[in-house]
């Protein structure tokens, strides 16, 4: 796998064009299989190429960039029909950021309709496949950006977790994928899923590679009114420091039955390693995380509910034909628009957020996250970082979980609460299982605290 | 409050459907009846939780109040751009069919 900096040796022997134009030949090749692209949008590539004058830091590498992240001018869908022909008029802020950085920018990486779901299987485009098995997903919501980087098609990705959907898509296809702290990266131009739980994150095979995405599309937006004024500070400085004397905190109820158990042998190789270089593993408890899949399961179906009220056939995307009056447009332009997936969410968020069920469902499950949150900042007094498994199998087959979507959402089971309490979270590849697929450990830290995770993911 | 009726029915489900504006078949009210009915069982065991004297948390930032700019205007979407991707248009508006 090409890293950034092999990439910028060969930009500058080479030079941008015929670097970008070998990007788009080797993505239309791979993508045959793994399907990791809604479209692939070789003009806008080739065209952006031609603008980046090398001398931003990202300059002339290629980032490929979720379906839910508007870039200007170029198809931005959520992979939903409901936003067919949709061009946004303006630039996300983390593509202003990758611009200003002369990324060469990928367009539209697969993904889960507006974000709803853990295996990419509900994307209008049709599935990605898991680059180490194609009979497999790689995960979701963002399966189309873990894929990319998996599959050598780019060497960096962003996406978007709101309850996992970056690292669980990064443990199933074998990469690194980070979370960063709510309020770290401008949500400006983020399509939104949930407004409290979503973040912007990074996909790479390296850390050093993480850390320098992240540094780019890290800041302050005043455009964002929930985005914090604190410096972005040199994350490639922590990368490869030491962790001698680090307290690693395992929670119980993380480490249950139901895990593979190729994934706990491959995290307790990896805790070896941490011992080696000197780490200390403590028991922690957090002892509300069995509510956190309910509660996630309230708040974002009721955030996601109230976001997604504005496509109604109005403004832009789809418009049914069929509508004799106003009403009967939103109705039907909807319904004809979204999946079932978005409409079970939308249905279950409207729910708990009407009149009679509000204080029973949205109300408590608010509470609970207040709960959820306390937890891990008791858990830090204690320890440094937070290790557990990402998830509790590795890839499934397609089409496998489909017809139960409890049991799709029960596969989030240790992502969702850093999106409930707020913290940075990242998923770090450890190995693989005896089917060698790959197998994904989550590190977790405090607030504003992602040198820690770059730390101690790197002595991994 | 103990609340064990988290029994959805499908009319309950037909009427949620109208208010989220999705003209759903009968038979996608009676699968999303099926499909709903178990998770909102599952959601139920938030009802375990003690929450009593706990504050709701709506946002888990601590700065995260009255976030205010000054009242200045910066560089807006023009009209056309604004209107770009309107399934119909015309004289600078929107169209939609009749409302009143």
């Amino acid at each position: 796998m090409k890293t950034i900096d092999e990439y910028r040796l060969e930009i500058k022997t080479k030079g941008v064009k015929p670097v970008a134009a070998d990007v788009v030949e080797r993505i239309v090749k791979i993508d045959k299989d793994i399907h990791a692209f809604c479209s692939i949008e070789s003009e806008y590539i080739k065209t952006r190429a031609l603008e980046i004058q090398s001398q931003g830091v990202l300059s002339g590498v290629p980032v490929a960039v979720k379906d839910n992240i508007c870039i200007k001018g170029v198809l931005t869908t959520c992979a939903s029909k409901v936003l067919e022909g949709f061009k946004p008029p303006y630039n996300a802020t983390v593509i202003e950021k990758l611009k200003k950085a002369d990324a060469l920018i990928v367009p539209r990486a697969n993904m889960d309709e507006f974000a709803f779901g853990s295996s990419c299987e509900t994307s209008c485009y049709g599935p990605t496949k898991n680059p180490h098995d194609l009979e497999r997903i790689p995960g979701g919501s963002s399966g189309g950006s873990a894929a990319s980087v998996a599959s050598g098609e780019v060497p960096l990705a962003i996406g978007s977790d709101t309850g996992g959907s970056i690292r669980q898509p990064a443990a199933m296809c074998g990469v690194i994928g980070l979370k960063p702290t709510y309020g770290r990266v401008s949500r400006y131009g983020l399509i939104a899923f949930a407004s409290s739980l979503d973040q912007i994150g990074t996909f790479s095979n390296n850390m050093l590679d993480c850390a320098e995405l992240l540094e780019v599309i890290a800041g302050y937006d005043p455009k964002d009114s929930t985005s914090v004024n604190i410096d972005v500070p040199k994350y490639k400085d922590s990368v490869g420091k030491d962790i001698k004397g680090l307290k690693i905190g395992l929670p119980k109820e993380y480490f249950i039955d139901g895990i593979e158990k190729d994934i706990i042998a491959r995290i307790e190789e990896a805790k070896s390693k941490l011992k080696a270089k000197g780490a200390e593993f403590i028991e922690i408890s957090l002892p509300h995380t069995k509510y956190a899949v309910s509660c996630y399961y309230i708040i974002g179906p009721a955030e996601a509910s109230s976001n997604l009220a504005r496509y109604e056939g109005v403004h832009y995307g789809r418009r049914s034909s069929k509508a004799a009056n106003i009403i009967e447009m939103y109705k039907e332009s909807r319904n004809e628009g979204f999946g079932a997936e978005v409409k079970r969410r939308v249905l279950l968020g409207t729910y708990s957020l009407s009149s009679g069920y509000y204080d029973a469902f949205y109300l408590k499950a608010q509470k609970v996250r207040t709960k959820i949150a306390d937890d891990f900042k008791k858990a830090f007094e204690t320890c440094d970082c937070i290790l557990t498994p990402t998830t509790p199998t590795t890839a499934f087959k397609i089409g496998e979980k489909v017809e139960d979507p409890l049991q799709m959402y029960l596969a989030d089971i240790f992502t969702i609460p850093a999106n409930l309490a707020g913290i940075p979270a990242m998923s770090v590849p450890c190995g693989k299982d005896s089917k060698k697929l790959p197998v994904g450990l989550q590190l977790m830290a405090k607030a504003f605290d992602e040198e820690m995770l770059l730390r101690v993911g790197s002595a991994i | 409050m103990k609340n064990n009726n988290h029994n959805i029915s499908e009319d309950t489900v037909a009427a949620v459907a109208n208010l989220a504006r999705l003209s759903l078949s009968s038979e996608d009210i009676k699968l999303f009846q099926k499909q709903l009915a178990p998770i909102l069982e599952y959601i139920a065991q938030l009802d375990e939780v003690d929450i009593t004297g706990i504050q709701p948390t709506s946002h888990v930032l601590p700065s995260m109040k009255d976030v205010f700019r000054e009242d200045i205007v910066h560089e807006c979407l023009s009209n056309e751009e604004a209107l770009e991707n309107a399934p119909d248009k015309g004289d600078g508006f929107f169209k939609v069919p009749q409302v009143i």
